[in-house]
């Protein structure tokens, strides 16, 4: 067989004209030449140890810390104003050896003054010890944590929850765990840091819509619609999801989940809901937005939230049908690669949700502060803008002609109101901390958080000290002083409003002048 | 100068002449200066190749009459020894990289053919017409590998992770699918948590004083460090550990993963190359991700490696723009906590020095863990803190507790005060988690007026030696350094490290299983974590059980040469002296 086909191509050979065998030879000296100079070409752009060598040494990094943009970072402290607490921080607080009236951390529910949850995590203490040594996976669960996902499910009406061992891990890496290059993911522009941070982390398309519109959403589904219409077959391999915050944690708004639930629906996309801040606030039993609007709790995909806010423990979570949540098990990198909650904390957190689940009326009077703290921020609506919605238990105050005044005039005149307060109330207020590197970097405001522990007396004295600063430091003045001729309308404006204020001010003290006379 | 020993890393011989010498040069010259007393010492001893020596020498266990030792002569000594300590890497073999193929071809295969017969798959309720939430194989692989060893992780746990467990025990009557508890306990010596120094504890001074943080200060805090979060037990924190670590200043967070993933983007930027260790942790990985920096990966505790990268980065700079790198940053671990290998700081800090690149090292399962003090493998190699740019470390291994710290120089720090996501967004440290950290560290340090802490540096030095050599001369495959008290052993296939895990917990021993996709296809295996509260006859029970496992399957399987002498168990103070 062999032999035959060599005796047939000796045969063609022998047999084929001459000058194909010249031409042939040519041919294959010819590549021969052309791979050398490819090698040759090659080795010319390859650079000589020495030449290597200078360019090693020519290099100079940068200093590890830049000094002139270290002082340009956006890197408001709060403890320039406070100094460090000692003690607990529950509804007061105590700074330097004073008591402060605290609104300024997220202790909704008064939780931190409960010895309850005191007395839940020393008897884990007593049983498990601090630390659980592990992630979860290599013997890291122990028993509270399975009672307390349990429990949160429960609580919800889902079925299954993934615990985290930190509120900003469990969103963060929720995301990244399902989203990822390629995929879709519309976006709220207001959401929280972590969630930003879950959103770079999955590498997907994201694509902003205007804070709290529907409306946008609607219109940048559609242009999906449209783009995906062109190549329908890619289209049916692109995930797409929509993330947004029960409570805003920027701005203290509500979503209209309602709308937004339908509208994903209705576009077949996957929506995420972060309950951070709403979790056991709204909603008649604390159950969260969905609750609160209605909605059901099925056609949202996951939610997630924290221990770390109103219920006065650690832990973020993840919480939805097994379906969606038991993947994070295996791929949720903060979940995986973390060690677990300690179970202290754990123990703490199961506590404070049998105190909400025993006493359905604590939401009931948090909700009831959250809105009589909304109605008496009104006296100082000449000197704030509160963008925050009466059920938040965040509201967000911002200076009156914020929008137009050097960032760093705002941030020094709330400082000033700060600082008075401080002095001459002892409550202690805040402003929020944000990074540059945040997608929309808020304005600098001021920050109160209601607890369900302050009394009506109480909420009413933080509106008037307010108020007292402002007139007590002229911040009025100050602003009209700082606003520019360019925007000249919104000064007079501001003006008017403000002779406004000050005439029914007058109004009002003369006439409980007459009342005390009368009296 | 022979202070500069090669070593054997994963079975790469020294590396070639040239460059060997560029490299060891410059650390020489600053051994030269810095550590003159150890010439006479080594000088003796001839150059060789890591582990051989160990299997060649003395053993370092053997109980000998002690005369009275000068101290410095001591210190050296140990210092040498720690350079020689092998690194072992065993590559797997053919045979054993075919059969481990075979074993997932096959799993693969039944898997098919059970989706074929009677489909099972979790169905999505009310979501038709969507883009699948995950791609297929991940679920396939979770379906029908996965779902058939399952049991063997998320035991739960009913007690303090001490040196021993109560595992509460589970059983599922779907193979799998789900379980159910049984109400049986089963109690196990723990070889499975990263409890080094056996600080988990549910009484003693550490549980008193956090139970004490507790009833002062509160559980939750509320707020973030950057708000209303910042209280004085956490200034004390930063404080104490910026002197443990022997650096200017430190910054704490309270969760470990955090610590690289939300500090790291602060540090970097777009215009900064990271080389990145290739068996680096999935958080600096994310962090890295984060901060947008361009990523080389060098091969595990590669020395030419890492060079041949660095030399690469800057002569090519940036990619298309071809424009300078902002920084370079070296991305290493201590200890590497699934290969159980120690970092070759002494050469990296050369490296370093010798490009200007930046350093920063993660100390997650070394800090406290390694060194003659505990402060970590800069300790271990005896090398200055400060040198390192970046120093990384978790509370939740070695300290019993949770959360993590960076620590560097003052203005590193500010910066981090500054741009850190966990300072600004993260919610501050829990009272008692903190006062765990406060009083374990203070123990090790010995400021609590015990030499408690010491003590147990010493008996986890001790163990880890022990338990290694021991597993070592009964011929498993042992991964890493042989100071490192994390101690994988090789089984590559996945129905081994099942089988493994299962049969340790019947024996009372909870070990850790760990394969595809936490590890390459061919690398599986179990994995023990020692700890100082664990006693010898612990050690020798685990040892025993590991042996009858080792004999039903076959995982004794080493190639290097096994020590013929009995290897001793030095209960004597000064450990690791001749």
């Amino acid at each position: 067989m062999l032999n035959a086909v060599l005796a047939f191509f000796y045969r063609n050979l022998i047999g084929a004209p001459s000058y194909h065998l010249y031409l042939e030879a040519f041919l294959a000296l010819w590549l021969f030449w052309l791979i050398r100079q490819r090698k040759k070409a090659e080795k010319k752009k390859l650079l000589t140890a020495e030449e290597e060598e200078t360019i090693i040494n020519a290099w100079q990094p940068r200093p590890l810390v830049d000094e002139k943009e270290l002082d340009k970072m956006e890197g408001y402290d709060n403890g320039d104003v406070w100094g460090p607490i000692s003690g607990r921080p529950g509804k007061y607080v105590e700074i330097d050896g004073e008591k402060y009236l605290n609104v300024a951390t997220h202790n909704y529910l008064g939780l931190m003054d409960s010895t309850e949850l005191d007395d839940a995590a020393e008897q884990c203490i007593r049983r498990y010890g601090v630390g659980s040594c592990g992630p979860r996976g290599f013997y890291g669960t122990v028993d509270v944590h399975i009672k307390l996902e349990e429990k949160i499910a429960d609580f919800l009406g889902l079925e299954e929850t993934a615990l985290y061992s930190y509120g900003f891990a469990a969103v963060s890496s929720a995301i990244p765990s399902y989203a990822k290059a390629g995929d879709i993911i519309f976006s709220d522009e207001l959401v929280s840091f972590p969630i930003q941070r879950g959103l770079a982390a999955s590498r997907s398309t994201i694509i902003y819509f205007n804070h709290n519109s529907w409306e946008d959403l609607q219109e940048k589904l559609e242009e999906q619609r449209k783009t995906d219409k062109k190549n329908a077959k890619k289209a049916k391999t692109i995930r797409r999801f929509c993330v947004v915050e029960g409570i805003y944690s920027k701005s203290g708004t509500l979503c209209p989940l309602k709308e937004v639930a339908d509208l994903c629906k209705q576009y077949k996309v996957r929506l995420f809901v972060d309950e951070t801040i709403s979790f056991g606030i709204l909603g008649k039993t604390g159950r969260g937005l969905t609750e609160h609007l209605g909605v059901d709790i099925k056609d949202i995909d996951f939610i997630s939230g924290s221990l770390e806010h109103g219920f006065a423990s650690f832990g973020g979570f993840i919480v939805g049908p097994s379906y969606v949540v038991d993947h994070q098990r295996i791929s949720g990198l903060g979940y995986c690669f973390s060690a677990s909650l300690p179970p202290l904390l754990a123990g703490a957190g199961i506590k404070a949700l049998e105190i909400i689940e025993q006493n359905p009326d604590i939401i009931e009077d948090v909700q009831d502060k959250c809105k009589y703290m909304h109605k008496s921020l009104d006296n100082i609506l000449t000197f704030f803008k509160i963008t925050s919605e009466e059920l938040s238990p965040l509201k967000f105050l911002y200076l009156v002609g914020c929008k137009v005044l050097p960032w760093e005039v705002t941030r020094e005149l709330i400082e000033q109101v700060i600082i008075y307060v401080k002095d001459n109330y002892k409550i202690a207020l805040i402003q929020p901390s944000y990074l540059d590197s945040e997608h929309k970097l808020p304005l600098p405001c001021i920050r109160i958080s209601v607890n369900r522990l302050l009394t009506y007396k109480e909420i009413d004295s933080i509106g008037n000290a307010i108020e007292d600063a402002c007139n007590a430091l002229n911040i009025f003045d100050s602003i009209i002083a700082n606003i520019s001729d360019e925007d000249a309308e919104l000064r007079n404006e501001m003006v008017s409003e403000y002779e406004a204020y000050l005439k029914a001010k007058e109004d009002k003290q003369s006439r409980k002048a007459v009342l005390e006379e009368e009296f | 100068m022979v202070c500069i020993v090669t070593y054997s890393g994963r079975g790469v011989s020294a590396s070639g002449p040239k460059r060997t010498a560029s490299l060891t040069n410059s650390f020489a010259t600053k051994a030269k200066i810095n550590r003159s007393p150890i010439k006479q010492v080594v000088k003796k001893k001839e150059l060789t190749n890591g582990h051989v020596v160990n299997h060649n020498h003395r053993n370092n266990h053997v109980i000998k009459p002690k005369a009275k030792v000068d101290h410095q002569r001591v210190e050296v000594k140990r210092r040498e020894q720690r350079k020689r300590a092998g690194e072992s890497f065993e590559e797997c073999t053919l045979w054993d990289a075919f059969c481990t193929y075979l074993c997932y071809a096959v799993l693969v295969l039944v898997g098919y053919v059970n989706d074929l017969v009677r489909p099972r798959t979790a169905k999505e309720q009310n979501r038709d017409g969507y883009v699948p939430l995950y791609a297929s194989f991940e679920s396939f692989y979770t379906r029908h590998v996965y779902r058939r060893v399952r049991d063997c992780w998320n035991m739960p746990v009913g007690s303090v992770p001490g040196k021993y467990i109560t595992l509460l025990e589970r059983e599922s009557k779907d193979y799998g699918w789900t379980f159910q508890m049984t109400g049986k306990k089963v109690h196990c010596i723990n070889l499975g948590s990263y409890n080094y120094l056996g600080f988990a504890e549910n009484h003693g001074t550490c549980a008193e004083a956090a139970i004490k943080a507790v009833r002062e200060e509160g559980v939750g805090t509320c707020s973030a460090r950057r708000e209303l979060g910042n209280a004085h037990h956490l200034d004390e924190l930063d404080q104490l550990v910026a002197r443990f670590v022997g650096s200017e200043d430190a910054i704490t967070c309270a969760m470990g993963f955090a610590t690289n993933s939300m500090n790291i983007p602060a540090i970097l930027n777009k215009g900064c190359l990271v080389l990145s260790d290739e068996k680096n942790h999935a958080s600096i990985i994310l962090g890295l991700r984060l901060s947008r920096a361009t990523i080389r990966v060098f091969k595990h505790n590669n020395m030419r490696s890492l060079e041949k990268r660095l030399r690469e980065g800057i002569v090519n700079g940036q990619p298309r723009t071809h424009l300078p790198w902002e920084k370079i940053f070296i991305v290493v671990e201590g200890v590497y906590s699934m290969e159980g290998s120690v970092v070759r700081l002494p050469e990296i800090l050369a490296l370093k020095r010798k490009y200007g690149a930046y350093l920063y090292l993660d100390e997650a399962h070394s800090i406290g863990a390694m060194g003659p003090n505990g402060r970590g493998v800069v300790d271990y190699w005896g090398c200055n803190p400060r040198d390192v740019d970046v120093l990384m470390g978790t509370f939740t291994k070695s300290f019993g507790s949770a959360g993590g710290y960076i620590a560097g120089s003052k203005k590193l720090i500010a910066l981090l005060r500054r741009g850190s996501h966990a300072h600004a967004y993260g919610t501050a440290m829990s009272p008692p988690v903190a006062q765990q950290i406060l009083s374990s560290m203070k123990m090790i340090m010995g400021e609590d007026g015990t030499d408690e802490g010491v003590k147990k540096i010493r008996q986890l030095a001790r163990n880890s030696r022990y338990f290694r050599q021991k597993l070592k001369q009964a011929g498993f495959i042992v991964y890493g350094n042989d100071d490192s008290p994390v101690i994988p052993v090789a089984l590559y296939m996945p129905t081994k490290i099942a089988y493994v895990v299962r049969e340790m917990i019947k024996r009372g021993v909870a070990t850790v299983g760990v394969g595809f996709p936490a590890t390459p296809l061919v690398e599986g295996r179990t994995r023990f974590c020692i700890s100082a509260s664990h006693t010898k006859e612990m050690l020798d029970h685990a040892l025993g059980a590991m042996c009858e496992i080792g004999q039903q399957i076959t995982i004794r399987c080493s190639r290097l040469p096994r020590r013929k002498e009995e290897i001793m168990y030095d209960d004597s103070d000064d450990e690791d002296i001749e």
